[in-house]
């Protein structure tokens, strides 16, 4: 895995930057270079490189998307955006049902985590969208396991919630076209596990870490 | 280049706008104490909000003389698409009007531009209030979603009509062929910018110095009738003693005056009443540095069209 930025990455994260006229706040911490997993809420295929783009170049440089093996392998185009460009992190998704269930030592999802936290390294981040699938943007959705037990794996990567708001309104799922409305981007203050959490408690202090980053209709 | 340049009278306005811009922006900062809080805050130190706006609109002003008719009508579009960006984003849309914005934003805003590039009037002038009428409605419906419909159809007709429609007027008048004028239409356009900007500003003054009675409270706290009938009046005469710029007496020039004063008061009005509706106080507010727009072109979006029609009406001889 190089560090270097591919040329339709960058074209990639002006285009999306353009289009959604994003206005990105850094309100519960800074831009840092420091191993971190960035984790939002997810309605339109515009989140990650708004995101991605939100960040400084050389921390953009080291931080890698977690992508849905399924969907983003599907088509040539989709795999050589996902692997080549972008780096991403190819993961297989299982139903959210499945990955509730197990607390037992070999869960069926152990190896995700052991992807993940490779891909981690000791210099790269992540961009995970914990919900698993593109929400109407109304309500974040609720959180799969995968940000707890990764959590849990890497104690010393901080967790910072994002809130990408109004994206659903530019490109919602489904539509290939996108309407250049305006955008917000809200970095939040990052989260640690507390020694001992439970898995439920956990992500779903997550997720309200998320939601709460909302600035429109929220007061 | 522009066809604009080498006119006498132009810069002698231009120039006359310059020099107060300059000597307000030297009053605002020599008064430019500590930030009070917003209930004490003087009249001046409220006028320093005003002075940044005007610098911009008489660089985006400027940049349309310079360019010529193109340029202009690029700038304006460009001025458009961002007024109505910044309306869409703030107004609920459904899901299922999705396409239609995605017309609206691309197909039809710039169509709007090239009619009025192309000097097809009878088109430009009745293609939206048509399409309005005639596509957005069905496109929304085909969409399948019926909830609050008729809102949403309203909402966007609305949007187009003054995002785009009226102000594509503004750049139009650089078309217009007026004996005896050709090559002066840029004048047009500043004085238009001038009254439209001057009747803002002395409303706002008159309704602090000697406001009473209020309008419509709900709609807007600080208009009052006095105010704004000191400032239509002092505006209308600011226009009237712009006379020599235009292809008007200085009669005819009060009443061109006048009109755009009272219209640019409704627009105030009216998009006050919008921003009362949606649950802000700035088209600016939601999304700080990048909005904002819509708060200072409002009133010019109701003139523009009017103004537009009468000069044609009345001046423009060349069928």
């Amino acid at each position: 895995m190089s560090n270097h930025i591919h040329p339709i990455a960058s074209l990639l994260a002006a285009v999306g930057r353009g289009i959604s006229g994003v206005q990105v706040q850094w309100a519960g911490c800074e831009p840092d270079e420091r191993q971190r997993i960035y984790f939002a809420n997810h309605t339109s295929h515009l989140d990650f490189v708004v995101l991605w783009s939100a960040l400084p170049s050389e921390i953009r440089a080291k931080t890698r998307p977690i992508a849905a093996k399924d969907y983003w392998e599907a088509t040539a185009v989709r795999r050589y955006l996902a692997q080549n460009v972008f780096h991403a992190v190819f993961l297989e998704r299982g139903s959210p049902a499945k990955s509730k269930t197990p607390d037992e030592p070999h869960f069926a999802g152990r190896h995700l985590i052991d992807e993940m936290a490779a891909a981690l390294g000791t210099e790269h981040s992540l961009i995970l969208f914990p919900e698993g699938t593109r929400g109407t943007g109304e309500k974040v959705g609720p959180f799969r396991s995968g940000l707890y037990h990764l959590a849990e794996r890497r104690p010393d990567v901080e967790l910072v919630p994002a809130y990408l708001e109004n994206l659903n309104r530019i490109l919602p799922k489904g539509e290939f076209l996108p309407v250049p409305m305006l955008s917000l981007l809200t970095f939040g203050k990052p989260l640690r596990i507390a020694p001992e959490e439970d898995k439920d408690v956990f992500l779903e202090r997550a997720r309200d870490a998320v939601s709460s980053l909302r600035r429109i209709g929220s007061s | 280049m522009s066809e604009f340049l080498h006119d006498a009278k132009l810069d002698w306005l231009f120039g006359g706008v310059l020099f107060l811009l300059v000597i307000l922006s030297i009053i605002g900062n020599s008064k430019k104490g500590p930030r009070r809080a917003e209930g004490s805050r003087g009249t001046i130190a409220n006028l320093n909000d005003w002075v940044p706006a005007w610098w911009k609109m008489c660089a985006i002003f400027t940049l349309a003389v310079l360019l010529g008719r193109i340029g202009a009508l690029v700038l304006f579009g460009i001025i458009s698409f961002l007024a109505m960006r910044e309306y869409m984003t703030l107004v609920p849309t459904h899901r299922g009007d999705h396409r239609t914005l995605f017309w609206s934003f691309f197909v039809i805003m710039p169509l709007q531009y090239y009619l009025i590039g192309m000097q097809w009037y009878l088109l430009f002038a009745t293609m939206i209030p048509v399409l309005a009428c005639v596509y957005i409605p069905p496109s929304i419906a085909i969409a399948g979603d019926t909830e609050q419909f008729l809102e949403r159809a309203s909402k966007i007709q609305f949007g187009i009509m003054v995002c785009v429609y009226s102000l594509s007027h503004v750049p139009a008048l650089l078309q217009l062929k007026i004996p005896g004028f050709h090559g002066h239409d840029a004048r047009l356009l500043l004085y238009l910018g001038i009254v439209d900007q001057m009747n803002n500003v002395l409303q706002f003054v008159w309704d602090k110095l000697i406001g009473k009675t209020k309008i419509a409270w709900r709609v807007s706290p600080s208009k009052t009738w006095e105010g704004a009938f000191a400032g239509v009046v002092c505006a209308t005469a600011i226009g009237t003693a712009l006379w020599w710029v235009t292809p008007f007496t200085p009669f005819q020039s009060a009443g061109m005056s006048l009109m755009i004063c009272i219209l640019g008061f409704n627009g105030n009005l009216v998009m006050s009443a919008v921003k009362r509706d949606i649950g802000i106080k700035d088209f600016g507010v939601v999304v700080e540095g990048r909005g904002g727009i819509l708060d200072r072109i409002d009133s010019l979006c109701f003139a523009a069209p009017i103004f537009f029609h009468l000069v044609r009406y009345y001046f423009n001889f060349v069928v």
